[in-house]
């Protein structure tokens, strides 16, 4: 809140300040020690983002200074019922003479993710910045090329309704599932992963809302406030809606990313994008809403199950609690792929909707189902068998 | 923003609230507030189309002028003295900045009105913005700066060192307890609103009067996101006050959140400021001319008082006595002393002070010279290694304090310690106010009413104790403040790097071991607690022991 006049700066003087002017002890030693890096040399990533998250089994020598009114401070591991190597000894007991040291880093396996697209605010800012800007540009060309003028009457009411729909569930799990997740892992670099998956998908939200408002401005006819009722009552969304809303019931983090990222996205996500809106929108004259919806779907398909992968990766290779991570995974996989199959199925008259029609729905369902069996065998997770039904 | 105008892009993105139909949200963390459902508007009117290449063009000013640090070899001209207290400045930072991204799904479900949410969600990824860009700084630091020793240990020696301690108050303060007293009223209402202006405003002008120019890039970055989180934690503060039943709740937190911000941000910054630099020229602001006109004229008097009007009990008693300790009591000076008698604890060095800065603080602060003077001749004399202790362990007229247990702070102002004893500990306090927060505001009852939401005060809260009998040399080798030959400290009392100048680990055996003030304490019967308690209330200022009765 306060602005102030430049100081004015004395003279500057000569300090010889600079990296290499003497050699003493440490004289050369540029390089953040407190961690093992994954590969030879730590990355970038790395250096900004590991360890500031801190944690009382190696470093955090007096423990955590703050708790909740039951005295669990910081962050802890039983957040999540998934467990990584070493999460079963107990905190270092540091008394009167112990002296500080806790286990050697990382002291326990959660410390060894790594996300894989490196992201930090540099890279996080370069790459959101260039979605808005290339969705703007698409967005405006079309406009200016009148493209809009192509799409049949069905269409419209398609894209008014249904991918207007859409922008509500990126919102709802955007806030409630993935930015919620971020206050609860373990580490920093999972916290971090979690919090630009947020944004990704507020953002998709948003470019959907935005470009719902150009249509409205652009079509004749286009109501602007149809995804709202879509939302709230079309049969065909209920389902969507409530496994979304139930997404945002779940209190395990990790629970929340698996069946978010693993079950619901290729299942639903993938299904209403990719194998309806992606392949019906050139049939029925429209070359643009493909464009909006691809970023998200990139985003996705890209990024953000990439970082999954290799989240839970880690955790079905874990040297110690692989098979006990693998039962709790099962179990949440048997829960969830018929909720999010039950919630696809409802999603089926949106099939017959536009004039020129996509593949078939059951084509769809079947090949995202094949996309999630692959995600699952990547994880070494058999596919459940409610996949079935 | 092509065509749409961004009044109407926000407009439009309001539609993205929904309430849930079929399922409520899980609830994770309470409050003992009161909100009512209202409609409200979204304070920030933040789109991220419009967002992100903004954020994306401050980046590109700030990667531009570290390229054009390094290639205009600004380290040639950086104090030393400055950068050293950057090691521990940057080792604390990050923290902070990433537990605000943290804190914000606190409020999810405690504050009931989706149209702040969004707000909330930009400020996170704003914070993540802080936390990275802040270790990059230092990264740039470690690379280039002549004495990587301390960055190079960042994480581990905040993590593991007193002055951590006292500085992650300023991180785990927001995202524990009552949600709305941390991520509300500790986080946004008193430590962005009023402290940010110390931190991100006074800092970056003192390394720029210090040679740094790229630490002004970097903070005035981080700055200019920092009011729209200001608005954000206003509109939840009027939605509070709007509720009569959260006035007693809201006169509390403000009081504890006031007196930990003032204890530990003025400590940290009041001393970088002032025993930091080498700008001594008497134009020149001090850390309580500053401090008078930012935290006390712009934030007290023109921010918070106008909100008395809705209820708002102010805690002008504190705000008060803050300056009385910064003015009247030194308290800036005697916190620079403690860190510079703790040096062989620290990870980075410490200058002497000369006699230009004797001058400097005697006419900013009159008086200085006769409380401070002989101590900072004294630990000039002691600096370089000959035969003698550091200056902790040799007799400077000076007594090892105490440590607050609420702030973590020792109790530098002598007349003001307290003690209480609680859950079976004889405790210390540096102040009445630090004996409140422990001992009546983080309880599960306040004032006769259920708090059942309130956090706890957790943790092995005096450093000293876990090394007490400890050798120094096994207390430093232990945290690992050594330098790459195995023997030489990462801190000096000096900032001569000539290698037979720098203390060692085998200066530090010969030393008598460390004793932990509390456990000494709590070994006492209780009169000769209570006589404790009277010699210390006569000691200072500037740690002296007390008179002869
Ligand atoms: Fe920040
Ligand atoms: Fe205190």
């Amino acid at each position: 809140m306060t602005t102030t006049a430049e100081r004015s700066a004395p003279h500057p003087a000569f300090t010889d300040a600079e990296a290499g002017a003497q050699e003493f002890p440490d004289s050369n030693a540029r390089r953040y020690n407190y961690f093992t890096p994954a590969k030879r040399r730590q990355s970038h990533y790395e250096d900004v983002t590991v360890e500031v998250q801190p944690d009382p089994r190696h470093y955090l020598s007096q423990g955590w200074l703050y708790g909740f009114s039951d005295g669990r401070g910081g962050y802890p591991l039983e957040w999540t019922e998934l467990k990584a190597w070493g999460s079963d000894r107990p905190v270092p007991e540091r008394f009167p003479g112990s002296g500080g040291k806790g286990y050697d880093w990382p002291a326990h396996g959660w410390h060894e993710f790594r996300d894989p697209n490196e992201e930090w605010e540099l890279t996080f800012y370069r790459y959101n910045s260039n979605v808005v800007r290339q969705i703007n540009q698409n967005v405006e060309t079309a406009r200016e090329t009148k493209a809009f003028e192509q799409w049949t009457p069905n269409w419209v009411t398609f894209v008014e309704r249904n991918v207007g729909a859409w922008m509500h569930v990126e919102h709802g799990l955007g806030l409630y599932v993935f930015a919620n997740a971020q206050r609860r892992a373990p580490t920093n670099m999972h916290n971090n992963a979690i919090s630009v998956n947020s944004m990704h998908r507020i953002r998709f939200a948003q470019d959907l809302a935005l470009y719902n408002l150009t249509l409205s401005e652009e079509i004749e006819g286009f109501d602007g406030t149809a995804h709202v009722a879509t939302w709230n009552s079309d049969p065909a969304w209920q389902g969507v809606r409530e496994v979304a809303e139930a997404m945002t019931t779940i209190d395990d983090w990790a629970e929340a990313v698996f069946v978010a990222n693993v079950v619901f996205e290729p299942l639903v996500g993938e299904l209403f994008r990719s194998h309806l809106v992606q392949q019906a929108a050139p049939g029925n004259g429209d070359f643009v809403t493909p464009t909006v919806v691809g970023a998200g779907e990139h985003d996705y398909a890209e990024r953000d199950l990439r970082y999954t992968r290799a989240m839970f990766e880690l955790l079905t290779d874990d040297r110690e609690f692989a098979d006990h991570n693998v039962a709790v995974l099962d179990r949440w996989l048997s829960e969830w792929t018929p909720r999010c199959i039950t919630a696809a199925r409802k999603l089926q008259p949106l099939w017959s909707q536009p004039d020129a029609k996509p593949p078939r729905f059951e084509d769809g369902l079947d090949r995202a189902k094949n996309r999630f069996a692959g995600i699952l065998s990547d994880l070494r997770l058999q596919t459940p068998k409610e996949l079935t039904q | 923003m092509s065509r749409q105008s961004v009044a109407k892009a926000h407009e439009k993105i309001q539609e993205l609230a929904w309430d849930p139909l079929y399922h409520s949200p899980v609830s994770q963390y309470g409050t003992d507030y009161t909100f009512q459902k209202a409609k409200k508007k979204d304070p920030l009117k933040q789109v991220l189309r419009s967002y992100f290449p903004m954020q994306e063009e401050k980046d590109n000013r700030v990667y531009g002028a570290s390229d054009g640090a390094i290639r205009g070899n600004m380290f040639r001209q950086v104090q030393p003295r400055w950068l050293e207290w950057q090691k521990l400045f940057l080792s604390i930072i990050p923290l902070p900045e990433i537990s605000a991204a943290r804190a914000m799904p606190l409020l999810f479900n405690t504050v009931p009105n989706p149209e702040l949410h969004n707000g909330q969600a930009i400020q996170m990824i704003d914070e993540v913005r802080h936390s990275t860009i802040q270790q990059n700084l230092k990264r740039l630091y470690m690379n280039n700066y002549i004495d990587p020793a301390g960055f190079n240990s960042s994480l581990r020696n905040f993590q593991n060192d007193y002055c951590g301690t006292i500085g992650r108050q300023f991180a785990e303060g927001f995202i524990t307890g009552d949600a709305i007293t941390a991520a509300s009223i500790y986080l946004t209402i008193v430590a962005e609103t009023a402290f940010t202006n110390t931190l991100f405003v006074a800092m970056p002008a003192e390394a720029a009067a210090n040679g740094d120019y790229l630490l002004p890039t970097v903070f005035h970055s981080v700055q200019s996101d920092e009011s729209r989180h200001i608005s954000n934690g206003y509109a939840t503060l009027l939605m509070a006050l709007s509720d009569e039943g959260n006035h007693q709740l809201l006169e509390r937190d403000l009081r504890y959140a006031w007196w930990n911000n003032h204890r530990v941000v003025d400590a940290a910054i009041g001393t970088f400021i002032e025993y930091g630099t080498k700008d001594r020229r008497k134009d020149r602001e001090s850390y309580a001319e500053m401090w008078r006109r930012w935290i006390y004229d712009d934030y007290y008097r023109s921010y918070l008082v106008p909100l008395e009007k809705y209820g708002l009990v102010i805690p002008h008693d504190l705000i008060e006595e803050s300056w009385n300790q910064i003015w009247n009591e030194g308290y800036v000076h005697e916190v620079a002393q403690f860190f510079a008698t703790g040096w062989l604890a620290n990870y980075w060095r410490i200058d002497p002070m000369t006699d230009e800065d004797f001058e400097w603080f005697e006419h900013k602060y009159p008086g200085w010279y006769s409380k401070y003077g002989a101590w900072w001749e004294n630990y000039a004399r002691l600096s370089v290694a000959n035969g003698h202790n550091p200056i902790a362990l040799e007799d400077v007229d000076y007594v090892y304090p105490a440590r607050c247990w609420t702030c973590m702070v020792p109790c530098l102002v002598r007349e003001d310690m307290v003690m209480a004893e609680v859950d079976g500990q004889m405790r210390t306090y540096c102040h009445e106010a630090c004996r409140w927060t422990d001992t009546v505001a983080f309880r599960p009852t306040y004032q006769g009413r259920e708090t059942p939401n309130m956090g706890q005060l957790i943790g092995k809260r005096e450093w000293e104790t876990l090394y007490h009998g400890w050798n120094w040399a096994d207390v430093v080798s232990d945290m690992g403040y050594v330098r790459d030959d195995g023997k030489t400290l990462v801190a000096q009392p000096h900032l001569d790097l000539d290698p037979k100048k720098m203390w060692t680990l085998d200066h530090l055996r010969r030393c008598p071991p460390l004793q932990s003030p509390n456990v000494l304490l709590n070994e006492m019967t209780p009169e000769q607690q209570a006589a404790f308690h009277a010699d210390y209330v006569r000691q200072g200022p500037a740690g002296r022991p007390a008179p002869a009765a």
